[in-house]
Order: C-alpha cells, then sequence, then structure tokens
C-alpha cells in the first residue's frame, strides 16, 4: 500500500547508522564520503532534506554517543555536541554564571525544537541566524574538532565561512565547545528581536562585561543576522575595553556596532531596520551585563 | 534499507519493519492506525504531530522511526485509561478549548508534558511552553484556560486562576466517556 497522506516526506533511500564512537562516526563520513550526514535533533536536517535543500544518502546517528550529551565545568564551561537547548538552558553550570547562553536557549524556537535540537547542530548548521553563536561568541568559544586524522581546536569566529558553511572537513565533526572561565565580575546578556516568540531571529545581541571596580576591563559584543555569518564587533567592543561605562559611552559602543555591520534586507527585515535595531539591542544588551556584573546604574 | 524496531507505542511493545526513511508520524498514522497524530507542517512549525519519546515532546514529523528503536512512544490515544480521559482531556472539553481540533492531539502532548514536569505553572508558563503548538480557531485563551484547570484537578496547589463560569454544567470529575 502507498498512499501519501502527507506531502513533506523523506522521499529518497536512506541509510541510518549508529557510531559507538566518535571516531567510528568519523570513519563513517569519510566511508560515505559527502553522501553522509551527521544526524543530531534533526530539526533542521530533516527539514533541510524534506525540502531538498540537502541531500543524503546515509544518516548517522548520535543517539549511542551519550558523551557528546555532557555538560561540565572543568576550567570553563564544556558543551558536548549533542547537548540539547533544553538540558543547557536547564544546567545549574550555565545558570548565572553563563547568563547569555541561558538566554539564548531560552529564546530559541519551541519547547520541542528545544527538547529535539542540540548546540552541535545549531552551530553546524551555521545559520547567520543561529541563536545560540552570539551567546558562545561572547564566551570565546573553542569548537572541538575531530577527524580521522586528529583533533584540532578552532576558535568559534573562525569557524563559519559564510551561511550554511563552515571549516570542517568532510571526514570532521564537532565533538564540544569550550567556552572561557567567567570570574564574579563577569556579567552577559543575550537579546533577541523576532516577529513573535518562536521565531527566527531579525536581529540578536550578545553581550559579555568583565568588570573591574567601575572599569569595563574587557569585553565582547556579539550579533547575530546581520552579516553571512554571527559576528563579533570587534569595534564596539574596542569602544568599550578600559572604559567606565557612561550613556555617551553605551551610544558610541551601539553606533560602533551598527556601523560595522553588513545587513541584509530579506521577508524578516530591511537591512535599514537591522541596522538601527541592533543599534539598540547592543545599548540593552550592555546595561543588562553591566547591571549582572554588578556595575552601578549606567547614566 | 528496512529495518526491524522495538518501540513501546502507550505501553505496548512493537516490532515494526520500517524504512530508513519512515518518518515516526507515518509509522504511527499508517501502520499503527494511530491517527489521532496529526500531520500539520510537515516542517517542525506547528506542532501537530507532537507525540511524547521516553516523556519528552518531540515532533513526529522530524522523526525517523530507525531512530526511536528501543523507545517509549505515547500519542494522545495513551492519555485516556481504561476509556477515562486525562484530566486535561477533560478540562479541554469542559472549556470548550476544542474548536476543529486538528491541533488538539499535540497540544494535548506538549501541555500533558507540562504538568508532569510542572504541576502547578503559572499562564505563563502554559504559553511559553505551549508556544510551539499553534491552533488557528482558539485564540488560545480556552486552551491556556484548559491547562490551569487541568493542573488544579490534578490535585496541584491552587495556584491556577479559577476559569470563568462558562453556563455549561461541569461535568463529574472523572466520569467514563466514549472518546
Amino acid at each position: 500500500m502507498l498512499t501519501f497522506t502527507n506531502s513533506h516526506l523523506l522521499l529518497g533511500e536512506l541509510d541510518y547508522v549508529e557510531p559507538a564512537s566518535v571516531d567510528e562516526a568519523c570513519a563513517l563520513l569519510a566511508e560515505h564520503a559527502g553522501e553522509a550526514r551527521l544526524l543530531a535533533g534533526g530539526t533542521d536536517l530533516l527539514v533541510q532534506l524534506k525540502l531538498e535543500r540537502a541531500e543524503a544518502r546515509c544518516l548517522i546517528g548520535m543517539r549511542r554517543l551519550p558523551e557528546l550529551r555532557r555538560i561540565t565545568g572543568e576550567d570553563g564551561l564544556v558543551l558536548g555536541a549533542a547537548a540539547t537547548i533544553r538540558s543547557i538552558a536547564r544546567s545549574a553550570l550555565v545558570r548565572g554564571r553563563y547568563a547569555a547562553l541561558q538566554e539564548a536557549c531560552e529564546a530559541f524556537s519551541t519547547l520541542q525544537v528545544m527538547v529535539m535540537g542540540t548546540v552541535g547542530g545549531n552551530v553546524c548548521n551555521a545559520s547567520p541566524a543561529a541563536d545560540t553563536v552570539p551567546a558562545l561568541l561572547a564566551f570565546d568559544a573553542r569548537a572541538g574538532l575531530r577527524g580521522r586524522h586528529g583533533e584540532r581546536a578552532v576558535p568559534l569566529d573562525e569557524l563559519f565561512v559564510g551561511p550554511g558553511r563552515t571549516v570542517l572537513h568532510a571526514d570532521e565533526m564537532l565533538e564540544s565547545l569550550r567556552l572561557a572561565p567567567v570570574s564574579a565580575g563577569t556579567g552577559s546578556a543575550f537579546l533577541k528581536l523576532g516577529r513573535v516568540a518562536a521565531d527566527i531571529a531579525k536581529v540578536s545581541v550578545a553581550v559579555r562585561l568583565d568588570r573591574e571596580g567601575e572599569h569595563i576591563r574587557d569585553c565582547r559584543v556579539a550579533l547575530g543576522a546581520v552579516a553571512p555569518t554571527p559576528v563579533r564587533s570587534g569595534e564596539a567592543e574596542r569602544a568599550l575595553r578600559g572604559q567606565a561605562p557612561s550613556a555617551a559611552l553605551v551610544q558610541d559602543a551601539a553606533r560602533a556596532a551598527a556601523d560595522e555591520i553588513r545587513p541584509i534586507t530579506d521577508v524578516r527585515s530591511t537591512a535599514a531596520y537591522r541596522r538601527h535595531a541592533a543599534g539598540v539591542l547592543v545599548q540593552d544588551a550592555i546595561r543588562r551585563a553591566w547591571a549582572r556584573a554588578g556595575g552601578r546604574e549606567i547614566r | 534499507m528496512r529495518r526491524m524496531i522495538r518501540i513501546r507505542v502507550n505501553g505496548e511493545w512493537r516490532e515494526l519493519s520500517v524504512a530508513g526513511n519512515a518518518l515516526l508520524l507515518n509509522v504511527l498514522r499508517e501502520d499503527e492506525g494511530l491517527t489521532g497524530t496529526k500531520y500539520g507542517c510537515g516542517i517542525g512549525e506547528c506542532g501537530a504531530c507532537t507525540v511524547r519519546i521516553d516523556g519528552e515532546p518531540v515532533l513526529s514529523c522530524l522523526t525517523l522511526a530507525v531512530a526511536v528503536d528501543g523507545c517509549e512512544v505515547q500519542t494522545v490515544e495513551g492519555l485516556a485509561v481504561d476509556g477515562r480521559l486525562d484530566p486535561l482531556q477533560e478540562a479541554m472539553l469542559d472549556t470548550a478549548a476544542v474548536q476543529c481540533g486538528f491541533c488538539t492531539p499535540g497540544m494535548l502532548m506538549t501541555a500533558r508534558a507540562l504538568l508532569d514536569e510542572t504541576p502547578a505553572p503559572s499562564e505563563q508558563d502554559v504559553r511559553d511552553h505551549m508556544k510551539g503548538n499553534l491552533c488557528r480557531c482558539t485564540g488560545y485563551a480556552s486552551i491556556v484556560r484548559a491547562v490551569l484547570e487541568a493542573a488544579n484537578r490534578d490535585g496541584g496547589p491552587e495556584m491556577a486562576p479559577k476559569p470563568p463560569a462558562l453556563g455549561a454544567p461541569r461535568r463529574s470529575r472523572g466520569a467514563p466517556r466514549t472518546p
């Protein structure tokens, strides 16, 4: 019996395998040379396969690799690539200390997608609007990659090449994301603007500030959906670093970020709107991060 | 590729031969005849296909059947016990939270998962948890009311606001009803 009761099906033949180790997964990727894809939550990949925006003859499931789901606090924060968005949002290691990451995970689509989706999938899908990425950039995340020929760590801001494209080799997979340790004077925030609560971002911003007394010792300003990849604003960071926050300084940093980004006009927003909104979100995120860092109210 | 999988559907272990590209949604609907789970958008936007896998609310339209081998799957058909509707189903009927009904099974599965985890949710909790279940009829107010009402009936603390009187006589709790 062949009845098509619905239209979004996976029409091609698919093989499915569940390797028992990361090495085995890499060997499978190499063996299927370009025809295999790693399947984590499936919320991006299966949609792309259904819409024929991606192709695969073989899917490599991550289910038998529990080590990839682990979240640990050794020397910072280490997220296994298959840690679900919901598990990160609820992790005691993340709460408070990595506030921007927690907020990014809470702003992530719907409950079902948070339950299924993984941080590694969100990163490797390489969407310019990926919710977790600005937050990960704010904490200097390094991507731990493993391939047939060994391991390497790539700073997250060097991982993305363009929309949907990363520097990963065909036989490589993302194993973990290592975030820098935070100190008592660290505060962070993530803000996202979408049309409705579960929507993809029109603009997103993550800010991390390290406070030393009345000054910003170090900082990160990262933005999503405003360039071909998620980006850091070096200019905004330069404006803030070493300074005591004031209303004027916050405005300067926001202007610097808005000038530096390269937003496009698409179905979700115009470039002009994105540029304006990015500036507003940067200001709000700086103020929030500073308050969380224990700083005095910015006037 | 076809493969044998074993899944526990609504409490009963089933052995099924499934194709590599078969979606859990279609296996449930077509092979198992469990048509309560609905196909809405097919791309993870609407939540109509939500089922619970090992207790978690999951989109069955974006789940490969082969990838749930060994798992416990609960569909809307598994909510009623011995012909008695789940309090959540009762509450949905009593608050008129069902109009065309197409989103209802997904709504029920997501809401049941919420109440199992958070027995006395706030209205905001309900709206946050259920933002991935779209309804084009009700405007959501009656659905939210149903979940809060069910939380009350589940015996949770009296935190949820009482729903406004609806005029219709309240059915007695747990009365057998033909689904």
